[in-house]
């Protein structure tokens, strides 16, 4: 037994390093000096303040805030739903269909998705000329469809774990279903949605693949700066920008768990006592 | 628990006011009309965004590129559209490269991340309480950082004149290199920095599956084994390996099918002359405006993904069921 966990021990460590490293070197790097991204030169944080003098940058990421604000919220919504109907709805004409298309935008190749998607929009205008361009609408509309499949992933498990008495209990009192919905199912399940939407905002406001084919003139995502600056090379101002952003994501995520954690110990907490209180 | 303490105190003679029939016509009316809406709703968006775009990109791709806008146009007459796009993709080998490209640097990925993925998932499995949240965290945290940022942190270790790349040239230089002192060791542009990247990318995918699978398992089984004599990578191989096959073939999935179709990676850290099929995709679709023949390298793609994804969704719900 000793002799496995010394392997599994390594293996992890291995891992993590793996994980890790490249993320702590950029770090490191983005307080460099020097205009080689990758020898040390000195401490400095010029590139920090060079990044916010970017007007490029800064309305890259404003726009790339907006879309993933308003197609997180959206795709939140019918997530829910969707999560909801195949956790609870056993049985309804297509479901099968329901379920791959809910599925599929998951382990779809983004090109594909991409490609599909632009194609969709330029058939429209010639139909029925909306969107008269692709720009910030094309890009919500396609960021709303693939992140609704991760958002519905975790609805749907959350539903399926749920108790229904509740809900019943509040029916059978002569609620309307509108109403049990806003007032028992809702606060109950409000966790799973509060994480459905971070995943959903960090997925729409990371892609690049599919943004860059349903983007149009004008409309440049904080992704599709990065990517047209990097593929010149590496730049000291990317190593700042990019040390910034994966300094905010990792403290949402790291609080958003704890909260998580504390909101289900609380739940846990309150339906012991419910219990308790009704015996 | 508002809705407990609330129950207690409604009056029990309020409900029955109206005549039974009546009101449970009503309740099936409204509950009808809340199922319909919550599963219409995505169900249409779904269709309208999702399924029919695919519909066009198969029609697309039975048509002809013209110069025009959109560039593609088709036959006056049945049946519109015809196959040769298909046939000029299965005749010239820039295709059938960029998929051979695809599905190999896209499999020694997924072996990879398997290789490294497996012993972690297990690992984090087999720990406890505070630690195994905390290495999960760990897992998560790169799943949610931005993807395109790491694949430019590698870049930056791999540049040659990096602290990486020169440490790994002095270890080659003093160890195992025979001939002249090399400079650094040219690994941007190269096929191991897109498997590598592709590897890094997707590892969180393979974890998190085979984590959760392996986390059901139950331990007595390997404990009675060992009891009976067995020795634990007698155990392994017996009884976590052949149990854990769905979350194996769960996260190689997840990591192969998307990788296939991997744009981005290849591009920043590839070699110019092995594009891989996203690649040509792209190439085809932006630079030489032939809408129809990306559209059927496309639908060709997602018609060779088929059975992979047939594959995972099978897995996939047994490992739910499990």
């Amino acid at each position: 037994m000793k002799q496995r966990s010394i392997f599994l021990l390594s293996c992890l460590l291995f891992g993590y390093a793996f994980f890790y490293i490249p993320i702590f070197s950029m770090i490191f790097f983005s307080f460099n000096k020097s205009r080689l991204a990758t020898v040390w030169g000195g401490f400095s944080t010029e590139w920090y303040g060079k990044l916010f003098a970017n007007d490029q940058v800064i309305a890259a990421a404003l726009l790339s805030l907006k879309i993933a604000l308003i197609s997180a919220t959206l795709a939140t919504i019918f997530g829910t739903m969707a999560g909801m109907a195949l956790a609870r709805f056993r049985r309804f004409s297509g479901r099968t269909l329901f379920s791959g298309l809910v599925s599929a935008p998951l382990i779809m190749p983004e090109v594909i998705t991409g490609l599909s998607m632009l194609l969709l929009f330029v058939s429209m205008r010639d139909l029925i000329g909306w969107p008269e361009r692709n720009g910030f609408a094309t890009i919500t509309i396609a960021h709303i469809t693939f992140t609704m499949s991760y958002i519905s992933v975790v609805m749907q498990s959350r539903f399926s774990t749920l108790d229904v008495s509740l809900e019943e209990a509040a029916q059978d009192l002569g609620a309307k279903p509108l109403k049990v919905f806003f007032v028992i199912t809702l606060p109950i399940v409000a966790p799973a949605i509060v994480s459905g939407f971070l995943l959903g905002f960090t997925i729409s406001i990371d892609d690049l693949v599919i943004t860059s084919f349903t983007s149009g003139p004008g409309a440049n995502t904080l992704p599709m700066v990065i990517f047209s600056k990097v593929r010149l090379g590496l730049n000291p101002e990317i190593n700042a920008l990019a040390s910034l952003i994966i300094a905010v994501v990792a403290s949402g995520v790291i609080i958003s768990t704890i909260y998580m954690a504390q909101a289900e110990k609380r739940r846990q907490r309150d339906m012991q006592m419910a219990v308790q209180a009704n015996e | 628990m508002a809705g407990i303490a609330a129950s207690d105190s409604v009056p029990a003679g309020r409900v029955s006011e109206d005549a039974p029939v009546a009101r449970g016509f009503r309740q099936w009316l409204d509950r009808k009309a809340w199922r319909d809406t919550i599963i219409a709703t995505p169900f249409l968006w779904l269709l309208l965004f999702f399924l029919l775009p695919f519909l066009i990109i198969f029609a697309i791709s039975l048509g002809q590129a013209t110069i025009a806008q959109p560039p593609v146009e088709f036959a006056a007459e049945w049946p519109y559209g015809s196959l040769d796009n298909y046939r000029l993709i299965a005749s010239d080998s820039l295709y059938i490269g960029g998929y051979l490209n695809s599905l190999i640097y896209a499999s020694i990925s997924t072996f990879f991340c398997l290789l490294i993925g497996y012993p972690m998932a297990l690992a984090i499995a087999r720990s406890r309480g505070s630690t195994r949240n905390l290495l999960l965290l760990l897992v998560i945290l790169p799943f949610w950082t931005s993807f395109l940022l790491r694949v430019y942190a590698w870049m930056g270790l791999l540049s040659n004149n990096s602290w990486f790349n020169q440490g790994l040239t002095w270890i080659y230089n003093h160890s195992f290199n025979f001939g002249p002192p090399l400079n650094a060791i040219p690994m941007m542009n190269t096929d191991f920095a897109v498997i590598l990247g592709i590897t890094y990318s997707y590892l969180p995918f393979m974890v998190l599956p085979l984590y959760a699978t392996l986390e059901r398992l139950d331990l007595t089984l390997n404990e009675a084994a060992m009891d009976l004599g067995s020795r634990p990578v007698e155990g392994f191989k017996d009884i976590t390996l052949p149990l854990s096959i769905p979350g194996i073939i769960a996260g190689s999935m997840l990591v192969f099918i998307p990788a296939t179709g991997e744009l981005v990676i290849p591009s920043l850290m590839g070699r110019a002359d092995s594009p891989m099929i996203g690649r040509v995709i792209n190439d085809e679709f932006s630079l030489n405006r032939d809408w129809p023949v990306a559209s059927a390298i496309a639908v060709a793609l997602l018609l060779m993904l088929v059975v992979p994804i047939m594959i995972y969704n099978h897995y996939q719900s047994r490992a739910d069921v499990a």
